[in-house]
């Protein structure tokens, strides 16, 4: 198992690693000690290898990952796992700022907090967290599903778009063209999917209210022009 | 963007290594502020006598300084020379005096700060170059803050370079930009305040200091200062046996904390954490936006 020491190697000679492996390598579980909070560790994989970093990372840790399965064994800074394609990413610890940010596919779990603007501009990501999040988070979030079983800070899904918002406990207040909706049984059972993802089967999909778009924000009224 | 940092020791066996931390925390932030560098340090000092720190100009001589001031005033004066800063401890009774030695010697000597424990350096070039010239590792004391500056929209001086001091042995450290500073700045100087420069960030140690006149705590002046200043900051601030955290609503700029038994520190980065002893121990947490995390030693 090839293992790699932050504290003798740099953020790129890793990177570089990861990026010249091919899809068929053997080399398919890896194991980074020392982060020490460095940034964009794991950054660009485009293989289905999994990796696991033993410390805390700093910003844009795994960002733009595709296929691979990363495990954070600590803290996570700024935009993790942000524009990801597909694969897992697994904060153990907390999250900072911008979790998730614009990610298009994959799974991004955090089990302990993540911070403000958890989700912004998502696309298609689901993004699971097992504490609370800040606030504005899921802003603008256009498709993907962020699910909570915390609570939420203010102004969640400020402007959303087809995302949809998962919370178990309080939100602390909705944004703009945000709106709580009935759960159908097609949304339940996507909940209950994404719960047994995230290895949750003991979750009640029923202890949990759903968010999304009242779709007034984005569509143009022409009754409103005067507005504008 | 800036890198902002902060240790408050509680455990008093830690002191002798407060240089040493800082010092180590400071060069973590390079990438964030590779402009300039400036910490605040807590250190020896009592009551019965103030504290100056003291910054030669460029043209100006240090020794001559030194000499010119203990001559001056006559008085037994306590000299410490690092670089191109003096600490000068004297008699209560001579403050008077010593400030207007500074007064009449502008253009060769600057005031920084005002104190019985504080110490403030500051100085431009890399946070390694910084720390090196005033022997910061060295340095002992109860707690500390510490600013690395990348100059976004002012020249890359000493006078802009952090931390601001406006009131004894108070200082402020400031992460983001003001928008209202002028207005703020025009209402305290009304208020009797004054200012050495144009700086949004010496505005906010201004404010904070004039609440604290009016008898706040640090914790109540740092909570009116949400309703009053608006704009983006994370401000770490250090009183003679305060240290406090605050950071605006959105938290546009970042943070991070740790607490343990033995200390409380603070980074823009956890990169800044991680060289703390034991910091896998502590807590480490990201303060909520809006709301003021403050310690006090009684």
């Amino acid at each position: 198992m090839p293992v790699c020491d932050l504290a003798v190697s740099s953020v790129r000679e890793l990177n570089q690693a990861l990026h010249r492996l091919s899809p068929d390598t053997n080399e398919t579980a890896w194991e980074i000690d020392n982060p020490q909070g460095k940034h964009a560790i794991g950054v660009g994989i485009n293989v289905p290898v999994e990796i696991d970093i033993k410390g805390h990372v700093g910003y844009y840790c795994a960002g733009m990952n595709k296929h691979a399965s990363v495990r954070i064994h600590g803290n996570a800074g700024t935009g993790v796992a942000e524009n990801m394609m597909s694969g897992t990413v697994h904060v153990m610890g907390d999250a900072s700022q911008s979790a998730g940010a614009t990610g298009c596919g994959g799974l991004l779990i955090i089990d302990g907090d993540a911070s403000a603007r958890c989700g912004i501009s998502m696309k298609g990501i689901d993004i699971l967290v097992k504490g609370s999040i800040g606030s504005m988070s899921a802003f603008m979030a256009q498709a993907g599903n962020l699910v909570v079983l915390g609570n939420a800070g203010e102004a969640l899904g400020d402007s959303i778009y087809e995302a949809t918002i998962f919370v178990r406990g309080q939100v602390k207040s909705l944004g703009a063209d945000c709106i709580e909706k009935p759960m159908t049984d097609e949304d339940r059972e996507r909940l209950a999917g994404l719960l047994g993802r995230a290895g949750l089967d003991d979750a009640k999909v029923d202890d949990f209210r759903m968010y999304g778009s009242a779709r007034e924000l984005y569509h143009f009224h022409v009754d409103n022009a005067a507005s504008y | 963007m800036c890198g902002i940092v902060g240790l408050f020791l509680k455990n008093k066996a830690l002191e002798p290594a407060l240089g040493d931390m800082l010092s180590k925390m400071l060069v973590t932030m390079s990438a964030r502020g590779p402009d300039s560098a400036g910490v605040a340090v807590y250190g020896g000092g009592n009551s019965d006598k103030v504290k100056l720190t003291l910054r030669a100009e460029e043209s100006a001589s240090v020794d001559v300084l030194a000499k010119d001031l203990t001559t001056t005033l006559g008085v037994p004066v306590e000299l410490s020379i690092r670089a191109n800063h003096i600490v000068a401890s004297l008699p209560r009774a001579a403050e008077a005096a010593a400030l207007q030695w500074v007064k009449a010697r502008a253009g060769q000597v600057q005031l920084v700060s005002v104190g019985t424990h504080m110490e403030i350096y500051k100085d431009v070039g890399l946070p390694e170059h910084v720390v090196s010239e005033f022997a910061l590792s060295a340095m002992q004391g109860s707690h500390g803050i510490g600013h690395t500056r990348m100059a976004t929209e002012s020249a890359v001086t000493i006078n802009g370079a952090h931390p601001f001091s406006t009131g004894e042995d108070q200082c402020l450290v400031h992460n983001g930009s003001l928008s209202n500073h002028n207005s703020i700045r025009r209402t305290l100087v009304r208020e009797g305040m004054t200012f050495s420069t144009q700086n949004d960030s010496e505005v906010a140690a201004g404010y904070l200091t004039w609440r604290m006149r009016k008898g706040d705590s640090l914790k109540q002046s740092l909570t009116s200062s949400l309703k009053d200043l608006d704009g983006f900051f994370t401000f770490v601030v250090g009183t003679r046996n305060g240290f406090a955290v605050l950071r605006d609503p959105i938290s546009c700029k970042p943070a991070i904390m740790a607490e343990s038994d033995d200390y409380v520190a603070f980074g823009s980065e956890y990169r800044a954490l991680s060289v703390l002893p034991a910091i896998e121990k502590a807590r480490v947490f990201e303060p909520e936006p809006a709301t003021v995390y403050a310690w006090e030693r009684s």
